[in-house]
C-alpha cells in the first residue's frame, strides 16, 4: 500500500523524548561513541521542562554548609511516605550536585549567593535551602543549557515526530515506529536500545499544569511492549494552579512563592496550614506564625513553615479548606506575598509569576493575593526500572525522568524533578549505550508488524460515522478529574474503569476528518490511545491500594497502612489484559536506615 | 459570552486564504482558547502549535490582527465585542499547514553559534561569578525561542537572499551572552559579522517590540555588540593590515 511507505532511520540508541531527561541521556549516549537519535514530539526545546519554575535540588551546601546527601536523601524518603525506592533515592541526592555543576560548566548562570556561588532558595519537604535556580525559570535555562550543549554532540534530533509503538525482536527492543507530525509520513527507527523520557501522564485530567504532549506515551509503549509498570495509583496535585480565569484553571504558580516567604490564606485570613500538620511531620514543623515565620532567616532554632510541607499535604488541606467553604471567591484559596515581602523583590524573585497574573488575571502580586487551588502536575508512578541503570524489565529498554517509577515514592518533592531529570538521566544514556556496545548480532524488524501498526494508525480516516475524538478526550478528564482526583473511594473508582472501559469501545470507532499533514484532529486521536491505558493503570491500581498515602488519598481508607507501606503495586500486559501484582519494596541497607532514626 | 468572527488563516504550502468562524469567548480567554475552541468545534484539522499556554515555551507564535504575539498570551477583552480578529501564520518562515510554519531555519542557525569555552576553573574545581556580571546575560537567557523576533526582522522576512548570511535577533543576543559570559575564552567576532551578519541590522528595534519576555534585544545586545564589533574589527584597519601584511588577521 503506497500511503503506508516509511523513511528507516537506525541508531545503537534511541531516546524518546526530549526534556530534560531525554537531552541528558542523549548527550550522555553520544559521549559514549554510539550512533544517537532523539525523537520529540515538539520543537526542540518546548518540552516540560522548559516551564518547570522554582529550582533544582542538590545539596551543593552553598547557602546551608550543614546540607549533605544524606540530608537530601532523608527529606526525599520520607517527602515520599517511605515508598521510594532507596537506592534510586541515594544516587539521586548523592548525583545530584555534580550534575548541577555540571549544567553550569555548560552554561547554565544559576542565581548567585554574595560570594559568587550558586544561591539556593527553600522549598516544601527540603530542610535546607537547597534549589538551585534562576528567578522562577530554572526550567527554561536548564532545557536551554541541555539544548545548546546537545546540539553541538552529534546527536540526529528528529523533532515533531511521534512514535506510536515500539518494536521487538523476540524478548528485546530492536526498534520504534511513528510518524512526522508536521506530514504525516511514517517513520521506522532501527534500534540497539530505546531510551523512555516521554515524561507523564497529566493530560489525562481536566484541571493541570501539563500541556497537551503528556498523554503517558511512554509509559503506554513500555506496558504494550510487555515491560512493567509501578506506583501508577501516585499522582501529584500540586497545591498551587491558579483558578481564575477559567480559561488558565490549572496554570502551575511555583511553589517558590512560598519558599520565598508567600503565605497560604483561607477568607477568613487565617493561616490555615497550621490547623493540618500530620503526625508524621510534628517533630519538623512549626506549630505558631513566629516561629513560621523566623525559620526562613534562621533554621536551627526555628522548625519549618506549615506553608512548606510537601504538596500532598498542602494539596489536601486546601481541597479541605474550600470544601469547608473557607475558599476564595472563585474556589481556592488565597496565596499572598504581597504583605510579606518588598514589591521589588517579588519582582525580582518571581518575574514569570508576576508576568503571568498581571497579564492573564489582572492581578498584581506585589499588590493582591492570588488565588491559587490544586492542579494535576506530576505522576509519581511509571516505567519499573533497575535503581542503577534505569533499565526497564524487557532487554534494551530503559526509561528515566517522569516515565519512570521509584525516585519519588508516593509523593515527589520540589525540585527533585529537575535532579531527577539530570541524574537519571545521565545515567539512562550512560547504560543504554553501554548495553548497546555489547549488543550482538542484528536488529530484524518484522515487516508485517510495522504494516498492522500503521493499517491501525491510518484507521480513523477510512471509518465512516463515528466519534469526535476531541469530544472523547474532554469526556476522559471529566472522568478522572471527578472519580480519580485528589481524594478518591472504591465506588467512584469502580465508576471510572467502567466509564473508561466504554470509551475505549468508543476510541475504537473514532473518525478523522482532513488529510495526514500536520492534523491535531488526528494527533488527538492517535494520543487518546496510550491517554485511556494509562488512565485505566491509574485507576486501577488506585482501586487495588486500601489505604492513603502519598499522591494517592482514599476516603475509605484514610490511614496510611505499614502492610501496604512494604509493596508496590505493579501492572502488565498479559493477553492483552492489564494484570496487577503486589511486589515487595526493596528494603535500605541499615547504614542508610539509622538516617532516620536521628532528630534535631 | 461576547462573540468573535475569527479570521483565521487555512491553507498550506501550495496556497489558502482567510476563513471566518463565529466563536464565543468566555471571561479571560486567551486567542489560543479560542483556537482551541474551534479544533474541538468547527474546524477538528486546524493546524497550530502550542505547549504550556503560559507564555513560557514560545510556541504559539502567530500574527494576530497583522502583529506578531504569543497566542497564549493575547487576551481576547483586548478586542472590542463583534471586532473581527485575524490570526495568520508568522510569515516570514514557510508555511506547512495553517497556522503553523516551518522554523527549522532557526535551528539551523543555532547550530553554527560556537558554543562556550571556558576558561579553567578556580583553585578549588568551582567557579564563581558575582550576581552583577550575569544580570545582562540573564535577561537574555530569557528568551523563549517563539522567534517572533525573527518574524518581524525585515532583514528576514523582505529579504530571502541575507537568510543565508543573517542569524537574526534572537542568535545575536545568543551571541552576545556567550561573549558576556564571565567564564567563556571564545571570540566570536569575525563569527558575527561575517556568519551572523549583524552588520545589516540597522537598528530599527522591531525586534525589541515584539518580544514577549521584553528582552532588550536592541539597546542591550545588538548595539553594544556593533559597538564591540567597531572597537575590535574596523574593516578599514582589518583591509590596511592586509595590503600591509605581516599582521594578525583575525581580531584580537
Amino acid at each position: 500500500m503506497a500511503n503506508q511507505d516509511y523513511e528507516t532511520h537506525e541508531h545503537d540508541v534511541l531516546v524518546i523524548g526530549a526534556g530534560g531527561a531525554g537531552l541528558r541521556a542523549a548527550i550522555e549516549a553520544a559521549a559514549q561513541g554510539v550512533s544517537v537519535g532523539l525523537v520529540c514530539k515538539s520543537l526542540l526545546g518546548k518540552a516540560h521542562t522548559v516551564m518547570a519554575e522554582g529550582g533544582i535540588a542538590a545539596s551543593l551546601g552553598n547557602v546551608w554548609p550543614e546540607d549533605n546527601w544524606q540530608v537530601h536523601f532523608r527529606d526525599t524518603m520520607r517527602g515520599g511516605k517511605m515508598l521510594n525506592n532507596w537506592r534510586m533515592a541515594q544516587l539521586h541526592a548523592q548525583e545530584a550536585p555534580d550534575r548541577v555543576l555540571e549544567l553550569e560548566r555548560w552554561g547554565a548562570l544559576f542565581d548567585r549567593t554574595k560570594d559568587g556561588r550558586i544561591l539556593q532558595r527553600d522549598f516544601g519537604g527540603h530542610r535546607y535551602a537547597r534549589l538551585a535556580h534562576v528567578g522562577d525559570r530554572t526550567g527554561l535555562e536548564m532545557i536551554r543549557t541541555l539544548q545548546y550543549h546537545g546540539i553541538h554532540q552529534g546527536i540526529d534530533v528528529y523533532m515533531e515526530c511521534k512514535v506510536e509503538r515500539l518494536l521487538k525482536d523476540g524478548d528485546r527492543v530492536c526498534g520504534a515506529f511513528g510518524y512526522w507530525r508536521n506530514t504525516g509520513q511514517f517513520v521506522l527507527f532501527k534500534t540497539k536500545a530505546v531510551v523512555l523520557a516521554t515524561g507523564g501522564i497529566g493530560k489525562a485530567w481536566k484541571i493541570t499544569s501539563n500541556s497537551w504532549e503528556y498523554t503517558g506515551d511512554g509509559q503506554s509503549l513500555a506496558l504494550w511492549a510487555g515491560a512493567d509498570l509501578m506506583d501508577m495509583e501516585f499522582v501529584q496535585f500540586h497545591p498551587t494552579g491558579m483558578v481564575w480565569p477559567p480559561s488558565v484553571r490549572g496554570i502551575l504558580v511555583t511553589e517558590g512563592v512560598r519558599g520565598d516567604g508567600g503565605t497560604l490564606k483561607n477568607s477568613t485570613g487565617e493561616r490555615f496550614m497550621f490547623n493540618y500538620i500530620p503526625e508524621f511531620f510534628k517533630s519538623e514543623t512549626a506549630d505558631n506564625e513566629k516561629e513560621a515565620d523566623a525559620w526562613y532567616e534562621d533554621k536551627k532554632n526555628n522548625r519549618r513553615t506549615p506553608d512548606l510541607l510537601p504538596r500532598d499535604e498542602v494539596a489536601r488541606a486546601i481541597n479541605a479548606e474550600v470544601k469547608a467553604g473557607r475558599g476564595s471567591p472563585h474556589g481556592g484559596v488565597f496565596l499572598d506575598i504581597c504583605t510579606r515581602r518588598p514589591a521589588d523583590y517579588i519582582r525580582r524573585r518571581l518575574p514569570s509569576m508576576y508576568h503571568q497574573f498581571k497579564e492573564l488575571a489582572d492581578v498584581d502580586i506585589t499588590k493582591e493575593p492570588m488565588e491559587v487551588g490544586p492542579t494535576c502536575h506530576y505522576v509519581m508512578g511509571g516505567v519499573r526500572v533497575d535503581a542503577d541503570t534505569t533499565a526497564a524489565t524487557i532487554p534494551g529498554l530503559f526509561a528515566a525522568g517522569e516515565v519512570a517509577a521509584g525516585l519519588h515514592g508516593s509523593n515527589r518533592l520540589g525540585g527533585n524533578s529537575l535532579s531527577d531529570l539530570l541524574v537519571f538521566g545521565r545515567r539512562a544514556g550512560l547504560y543504554a549505550a553501554l548495553y548497546a556496545k555489547d549488543f550482538g548480532g542484528a536488529v530484524t524488524i518484522t515487516p508485517s508488524k510495522v504494516e498492522s501498526i500503521a493499517s491501525a494508525m491510518l484507521a480513523p480516516f477510512s471509518r465512516s460515522g463515528g466519534e469526535n475524538a476531541y469530544a472523547l478526550q474532554a469526556e476522559l478528564q471529566d472522568t478522572m478529574q471527578t472519580l480519580v482526583g485528589i481524594i478518591r473511594t472504591e465506588s467512584e473508582l469502580k465508576e471510572a474503569l467502567k466509564r473508561l472501559g466504554a470509551l475505549k469501545d468508543r476510541s475504537g470507532k473514532v473518525r478523522v476528518e482532513g488529510g495526514r499533514t500536520y492534523n491535531p484532529g488526528w494527533h488527538i486521536a492517535l494520543d487518546l490511545t496510550s491517554l485511556l491505558t494509562v488512565s485505566e493503570c491509574c485507576a486501577q491500581a488506585a482501586l487495588e491500594r486500601k489505604e492513603s498515602r502519598g499522591g494517592h488519598t482514599r476516603e475509605d481508607h484514610p490511614y496510611t497502612d505499614d502492610t501496604w507501606g512494604k509493596v508496590n503495586i505493579v501492572q502488565r500486559l498479559r493477553e492483552g489484559v492489564v494484570r496487577l501484582t503486589r511486589e515487595s519494596l526493596p528494603q535500605m541497607p541499615d547504614e542508610l536506615r539509622v538516617l532516620f532514626q536521628e532528630r534535631k | 459570552m461576547p462573540t468573535f468572527t475569527m479570521r483565521v488563516f487555512r491553507g498550506d504550502a501550495d496556497g489558502g486564504d482567510f476563513k471566518e468562524y463565529q466563536v464565543d469567548a468566555d471571561e479571560g480567554m486567551v486567542v489560543l482558547d479560542v483556537i482551541h475552541r474551534l479544533q474541538a468545534t468547527q474546524a477538528h484539522d486546524l493546524a497550530c502549535r502550542w505547549n504550556c499556554k503560559a507564555g513560557k515555551c514560545g510556541s504559539c507564535s502567530a500574527e494576530i490582527n497583522g502583529k506578531p504575539r504569543l497566542m497564549c498570551m493575547t487576551r481576547m477583552n483586548l478586542f472590542p465585542a463583534g471586532q473581527t480578529i485575524s490570526v495568520a501564520p508568522i510569515r516570514t518562515f514557510p508555511i506547512i499547514r495553517d497556522l503553523v510554519t516551518d522554523v527549522s531555519y532557526n535551528y539551523e542557525k543555532a547550530k553554527s553559534v560556537p558554543p562556550l569555552r571556558l576558561k579553567p576553573p578556580e583553585a578549588d574545581g568551582t567557579y564563581r561569578m558575582m550576581q552583577e556580571d550575569i544580570d545582562r546575560i540573564q535577561e537574555f537567557h530569557k528568551c523563549i525561542e517563539c522567534f517572533l523576533c525573527q518574524d518581524v526582522c525585515h532583514v528576514i522576512r523582505d529579504h530571502e537572499e541575507h537568510k543565508r548570511a543573517f542569524a537574526g535577533p534572537r542568535f545575536f543576543i545568543k551571541i552576545a551572552g556567550l561573549d558576556m559570559h564571565p567564564l567563556d575564552t571564545v571570540d566570536r567576532s569575525e563569527f558575527a559579522l561575517r556568519q551572523a551578519g549583524v552588520g545589516l541590522c540597522n537598528i530599527t528595534k522591531c525586534c525589541t517590540e515584539v518580544c514577549p519576555e521584553h528582552i532588550h534585544i536592541t539597546d542591550n545586545g545588538i548595539i553594544p555588540m556593533k559597538e564591540r564589533m567597531t572597537d575590535n574589527f574596523d574593516p578599514i584597519v582589518w583591509l590596511l593590515r592586509k595590503f600591509r601584511g605581516g599582521q594578525k588577521e583575525a581580531p584580537a
